[in-house]
């Protein structure tokens, strides 16, 4: 890399300038001054003075207990069991409401497993923010391989020489054009659970077998939908990126290979893929960092529900430092999500790097 | 790719094309719907969600929606409004990003790689977060213009383009692509006495028509899609965009054959600058060289 | 600065029409109205009429949209960039007033004597805001449902209780004719959850915040009243009487029109709609759940921002504004309830024996306002969640206990806020 003939740090600096500058001013002076507030009370609207506060608002978000509880037994000593035979525990808020445990006041039910007869209940300071975490995490980990996947077998299919390519490619690029809370609001029509178009379609195509499902109201299917739409809405933009990728590879390296009698398999795995290296870095990372944004579609489709099966941190951000007047708060979530992406993008970096 | 031989030529060409086909009406669904909506009255557009009438254009069509959309909000001056502040954004983001990108991938200078992973670090930081910060910094900015000295950008075009021009993706893009192109090229340009600048306009540019446009189009997207900012920062009718625009449509009984019109209309720039970048796309790699 | 120089050059030349001009004070004005044809010409004429009726003041008008205009008025007094006369949705007003967002309005009690309650803003004491119109919201259905389902006609003197009315929505759902009984309309999110539902749970003797103190809403909000209105609520989605949290916004707009939903709980804004299509639509009282019939009170207000140099010339205007005449136009041209008896005489629906009357003597008989409090607007978002998960099934005791730990933790943080 370092060879002689590039180095210059007169020309690197004024080549770099106006774009570290502008980042600098417009992106991470913002960003600090958001992990300053993340340390204070700060509202959004007050006329009460801001107080440093230290690491509160992270204990607040983060705080987690586990609760071992043995079930109710009566006078006699025999386990109490409900009308389907299951053991009946304490309920969680004689608990936490109880002034006999105030270590545990304000804390709500995650969730709970159980070994033998003890229920494990973890209870947690901030509910809504651990199922963001880990509705964005899943969010990620679905979307970002499917819809990177999806996109190159969509860009091999469009960079075909074949009359009329170019129409399918622009048609395939149309969802990204539009804008996501566009899409959003013309997707709450077709996920309608009253005669809503997917339900239809679907029961015409299985002749009526198929059972209308309440896509956006169930907490099984909320996530698993928007993950849907969000798929088809993005597909494209990574189309786009994967495209311009393969039309770098030089056709020489085709020719050679067709000489050489290898198979459609053969080419993809040994000419196009390591031609692709620096398309695939680009295209995971920018999927995980629009997954992990995720935001738009939760806000016009389901605001977090139901039951908080759609909540996410960016989601949540917005809630808290808008909505609920929370700046701080809603600093706090974003240094969080900030923190562990770093982390996983050096994790991903540490993967992908080039071996030497 | 694979040769094919001419007596199943046909069947196969055909069964291409059929997967092609059944792919986009996957794409485009949403997209007839909403034309076809823009079309209909509003109480035929909702009673035809439930069926496939819902991509024709059947019973009561007419551009009446269209008529309504012009008269509730000043449709022109909103798309002109987003067109010029995402033109000259996508120009300059363009100008930027690419010379940063060649500073970080061609030249070696004391502190590149510190600066390379602090920018892609903000990647991760989603706008929402940092708008508020980013409002009380712009509202105190100085400003030079023919009146002198001012301070306080809000209400501006200035304000919806300058905070935009420089983002770590584009520049990512930028170092991504460079990475893959022949560094034997610059060395030999730079042997044969070639500025670093030389290199970059005359050399590393004309290679990039496949970034230029992918990043053009991403970036297109971006700005003209935004909503919280300009929200928060303009105040005046005069400097607003297409998706604040959009919020006049949503009175207390949505208008929804209006809607669909107003979508219809503000996404066809968008269109037509695809296709148009799309052209110039291939042709800058039909002519380049860069296979060889 | 540059308006100044130039009027003063022309002072020096004598120029009469420039030296008016220099005499009347400017002040600016923000309205949430944008995109709303008919609310548009209505204040650009008041505008218009009280530029022209006095010389002292000229005020200029910028709009927004609904759907952006709170936002739009945050990020505004954050860059200390805020209008002289601004206008504010009532419950919000606590919040701005109390972050110094707006001033006392200085505005003679005796021209408001006559308002409806529910138009009036106070805070700490003091009046911030006055509006112009009200909302209501009531039981909207058909005479020929109720003569199908044989129910009796409730009035304000005898509303249904909540017995009847569940028995009203068996009925309903027994005849089988529609999808559903009854529609809240929960498509409708935010303000509209609060607004439209907490009047029931002040019917069953519950409140979103202790209104003795606004300090907690603990017994309030998670007491035996407010666990009754939740599994009430809750049976309204179990019991398959209403549809849910995923109601697709059309299906809000148009489903009682359409005949989907034999009860439907809407404002007046869509009175207009149901009454084109049916010639025999109701507007009923709300039920009495054991505390009287309740419905939400207070639409938008205008009022002096906290900044303006003018609250006199501010009021001058809003003053201008309350005339019978213009709260007549509002109430024609978008559907409002005007804010006065005399006004309501003037109008096309809510003159006496009109077919909106009804929403007058509503708005009378049972508005409510929301909590008067700058924590409202926390609470608001709060209750909001707990209701939507409430209708998705989540245990009620648990899901309100979790609502007043937020709203208690929320008012401990903002010290109590200034009550």
């Amino acid at each position: 890399m370092s060879s002689k003939l590039t180095t210059s740090n007169r020309a690197g600096w004024a080549f770099a300038a106006p774009g570290i500058a502008l980042i600098a001013v417009f992106i991470i002076l913002p960003f600090f001054f958001a992990f300053a507030l993340s340390l204070t009370n700060q509202r959004l609207i007050s006329p009460n003075p801001t107080q440093f506060v230290g690491m509160q608002n992270y204990r607040d978000m983060l705080s987690v207990s586990v609760l071992r509880l043995a079930p109710d037994r009566d006078d006699a000593g025999q386990i109490q069991r409900d009308a389907a035979g299951a053991p009946v525990y304490p309920r969680i808020r004689d608990i936490t409401r109880s002034p006999d445990f105030p270590q545990y006041r304000g804390m709500r039910e995650w969730f709970r497993f159980h070994m033998g007869e003890t229920a494990h209940v973890v209870i947690a300071r901030d509910v809504v923010f651990m199922k963001a975490l880990v509705n964005t995490l899943t969010f990620v980990l679905v979307v970002a391989p499917v819809q990177g996947g999806l996109a190159l077998i969509l860009a091999l299919l469009v960079n075909q020489k074949l009359r009329g390519i170019t129409l399918f490619r622009a048609i395939y690029f149309m969802p990204v054009v539009v804008s996501i809370v566009v899409v959003s609001l013309l997707w709450r029509f077709i996920y309608s659970p009253d005669g809503g178009l997917l339900n239809n379609l679907l029961s015409a195509l299985t002749f009526g077998a198929f059972q209308p499902v309440n896509w956006l109201g169930n907490p099984d299917t909320a996530l698993p939908a928007i993950m849907g739409m969000s798929i088809w809405q993005a597909v494209g933009f990574h189309m786009v990126i994967w495209l311009s990728g393969l039309q770098t590879i030089s056709p020489t390296l085709y020719e050679a290979a067709e000489i050489e009698g290898a198979s459609k398999w053969q080419t993809f795995r040994y000419v196009t893929w390591p031609g692709l290296r620096h398309t695939a870095v680009l295209v995971l990372i920018v999927i995980t960092m629009q997954a992990f944004a995720l935001f738009a579609q939760i806000d016009v489709m389901t605001r977090g529900g139901p039951l908080d099966s759609t909540q996410t941190l960016v989601f949540q951000a917005v809630e808290r430092g808008y909505g609920k007047q929370d700046i701080s708060g809603g600093a706090t979530i974003s240094v969080v999500l900030f923190l562990m992406v770093l982390a996983i993008s050096l994790l991903q970096r540490w993967l992908t790097r080039e071996r030497a | 790719m694979a040769s094919i031989s001419p007596d199943n030529h046909g069947l196969r060409l055909a069964v291409r094309y059929a997967v092609l086909i059944l792919i986009a009406l996957i794409f485009v669904f949403p997209l007839v719907f909403m034309v076809m909506s823009s079309l209909k009255p509003a109480q035929q557009l909702l009673a035809d969600t439930a069926s496939l009438r819902a991509f024709l254009p059947v019973g009561d069509i007419s551009l009446d929606n269209y008529a309504r959309a012009f008269q509730r909000a000043p449709i022109g001056l909103f798309v002109f409004n987003s067109v010029l502040v995402t033109g000259l954004t996508v120009l300059l983001c363009l100008a930027v990003c690419s010379m940063a990108g060649f500073a970080f991938v061609y030249l070696n200078w004391r502190g590149r790689d510190l600066f390379l992973s602090i920018i892609l670090a903000t990647l991760i930081v989603p706008f929402e977060t940092i708008a508020i910060p980013l409002l009380l910094l712009v509202s105190k900015l100085p400003w030079i213009g023919w009146e002198g000295v001012s301070y306080g950008w809000l209400n501006s075009y200035r304000v919806q383009i300058i905070p935009w021009i420089a983002d770590a993706l584009t520049i990512f893009l930028f170092v991504q692509y460079f990475k893959g192109l022949p560094r034997e090229l610059i060395e030999a340009a730079r042997v044969e006495g070639a500025t670093w600048f030389q290199i970059y306009w005359r050399v590393v540019m004309p290679l990039s028509g496949p970034v230029l446009a992918t990043a053009a189009i991403l970036k297109f997207l971006v700005m003209y899609n935004q909503y919280l900012w300009p929200l928060i920062v303009v105040q005046q009718e005069k400097y607003r965009p297409v998706m604040v625009g959009l919020q006049y449509f949503f009175q207390l009984n949505i208008a929804w054959g209006e809607v669909m019109a107003y979508l219809t209309m503000i996404t066809l720039p968008v269109l037509a600058f695809y296709l148009a970048l799309q052209r110039a796309f291939i042709a800058s790699i039909a002519s380049t060289g860069v296979k060889g | 600065m540059k308006l100044k120089r130039l009027a003063a050059c022309s002072l020096a030349a004598q120029s009469l029409a420039l030296s008016a001009a220099f005499a009347q004070t400017p002040l600016s004005m923000w309205y949430h109205g944008a995109g709303n044809e008919v609310e548009s010409v209505i204040i650009n004429q008041i505008v218009a009429d009280f530029n022209a009726s006095q010389s002292d003041w000229v005020v200029s008008l910028e709009s927004f949209p609904q759907g952006a205009y709170n936002d739009s008025v945050v990020a505004a007094a954050l860059a200390g960039n805020l209008p002289d006369i601004l206008d504010v949705d009532g419950p919000v007003m606590p919040n701005w007033a109390w972050a110094g967002y707006m001033q006392p309005l200085p505005l003679d009690e005796a021209v408001i004597a006559d308002f409806l309650p529910g138009t009036k803003g106070y805070w700490d004491g003091q009046l911030y805001s006055i509006g112009l119109w009200d909302a209501a919201v009531a039981l909207v259905t058909r005479q020929s449902t109720l003569d199908a389902l044989d129910l009796r006609t409730p009035t304000l003197d005898e509303p249904w209780s909540g017995e009847e009315f569940m028995a009203a929505l068996d009925a309903a759902k027994a005849a089988g004719e529609w999808e559903y009984a009854f529609d809240p309309g929960l498509a409708w999110t935010g303000e509209w959850f609060p607004y439209a539902f907490s009047p029931f749970l002040q019917s069953f003797g519950g409140d979103i915040v202790d209104r003795s103190s606004y300090q907690s809403a603990d017994g309030v909000l998670n007491g035996d009243e407010a666990i009754a209105f939740g599994e009430w609520w809750q049976s309204l989605f179990t019991g398959g009487y209403a549809p849910g949290t995923s109601q697709d916004p059309a299906a809000r707009d148009n489903g009682f029109v359409e005949g989907r939903y034999a009860f439907s709980w809407n404002g007046n804004w869509a009175a207009l709609n149901a009454l084109n299509t049916f010639d025999d639509t109701l507007f009923l009282p709300a039920p009495d759940f054991g505390h009287g019939p309740k419905i939400g009170a207070a639409s938008w207000q205008f009022g002096v921002s906290g900044t303006s140099q003018h609250p006199d010339g501010a009021a001058a205007f809003i003053e201008f504004a309350l005339q019978d005449e213009y709260l007549a136009a509002f109430s024609d041209g978008i559907g409002l309830i005007p804010a006065t008896a005399s006004a309501a005489e003037m109008t096309e629906h809510y003159a006496e024996g009109g077919a909106m009357a009804v929403f007058f003597d509503l708005s009378e008989a049972q508005g409510l306002v929301r909590p008067v409090s700058p924590g409202y607007v926390v609470q608001a978002l709060v209750f909001e969640k707990a209701l939507a998960d409430i209708a998705n099934g989540a245990d009620v005791a648990d899901t309100l206990d979790a609502a007043v730990d937020e709203i208690d933790a929320d008012i401990a943080r903002n010290g109590g806020y200034g009550h």
